[in-house]
């Protein structure tokens, strides 16, 4: 089974690389780009999706400081699944 | 006594800590892949970039076969002493409170800073007594520190329990938290008060040749603690 894990810092926590970004794109010409954060994508094969959660909880994310949403990929193109 | 400190693929300062302690006792290095503390009394985690800090700093030297060990030794109270990354291995594996985060201004910084010692009671910090103040005033220490990921975050709940407890053991001292620190906290113990994690460096100032010895306290207080258990 194909998964991808998308982590993310907690809301509230200070994201500095997401404010960097978000302070980089009007000198480019994008306006009107606000609350943006930068996470962490994992992409992995899993025999046994229930243990995703584990997983994602002793290693993928610090639970303290991210969050995570965990998401089960269909077939060969990598569309995001049920 | 005897400090053992742990060298991982990627950790960068572990001969300069192996040297600090052999200032003040024995020490030896051990190899992450071993579990065999080698009879230490106290455990130093060295600073470096673990296993190239993939996925967060620390979060994979957690599971190396020695921290099983030093794991098992920190919860029968011994001496576990983490240094910038093995601070942020400390927190990774629940040693200690809180986590280490990017620098708020995203940059390696590497600077002398000066330290106030909140909490000169602990097993680590009990020989900074001694550069109290007679008129009171607060103990400092000045060491350098040189990190990308040192911002110290612990949620306020969290944060309220361990200043209670004095936990929080070492603060930049004012204008010098360069990394945005919540409470500008550079070094915290855990609840039992035998685990301590601090982001400068006290392996790097135990020389005048080099600024400063404050750091000798640190390892001082160390062996002073487990002496003091054997006395």
């Amino acid at each position: 089974m194909r998964a991808r894990v998308l982590i993310r810092p907690k809301a509230g926590i200070l994201d500095p690389q997401g404010q960097a970004v978000e302070r980089a794109l009007p000198a480019l010409g994008f306006a009107g780009v606000e609350h943006v954060h930068v996470g962490r994508l994992v992409e992995l094969d899993v025999r046994d999706a229930a243990e995703l959660d584990q997983i994602c909880q002793k290693l993928l994310s610090n639970p303290l400081i991210e969050e995570y949403e965990i998401q089960l990929l269909d077939g060969q193109n990598g569309a995001p699944g049920s | 006594m005897k400090f053992g400190v742990v060298q991982f693929p990627g950790s960068c300062d572990e001969r300069d800590a192996l040297h600090a302690a052999s200032l003040v006792g024995q020490a030896e290095m051990l190899w992450h892949a071993d579990s065999d503390l080698k009879d230490s009394d106290a455990v130093i985690i060295p600073g470096g970039f673990s296993y190239g800090d993939y996925l967060r700093a620390g979060a994979i030297a957690r599971f190396a076969p020695m921290m099983e060990s030093v794991i098992a030794m920190a919860r029968e109270g011994g001496l576990v002493l983490g240094i910038c990354n093995g601070f942020q291995v400390l927190c990774e594996a629940h040693l200690l409170p809180g986590a280490l985060l990017p620098n708020a201004k995203l940059r390696f910084t590497c600077r002398q800073v000066e330290l106030e010692v909140s909490n000169a009671q602990t097993a680590f910090t009990r020989a900074c007594a001694s550069v109290s103040g007679a008129d009171g005033s607060k103990t400092q220490l000045s060491i350098p520190a040189k990190h990308a990921c040192g911002r110290f975050y612990a949620d306020p709940t969290t944060l309220d329990a361990m200043t209670d407890a004095g936990q929080v053991v070492l603060r930049y001292a004012a204008a010098e938290n360069f990394n945005g620190s919540v409470a500008a906290i550079a070094g915290v113990c855990n609840e039992r008060g035998n685990v301590f994690g601090m982001m400068p460096h006290p392996e790097h100032a135990v020389d005048a040749l080099t600024g400063s010895t404050d750091g000798l306290r640190i390892f001082e207080s160390m062996r002073l603690a487990i002496e003091g258990v054997r006395a």
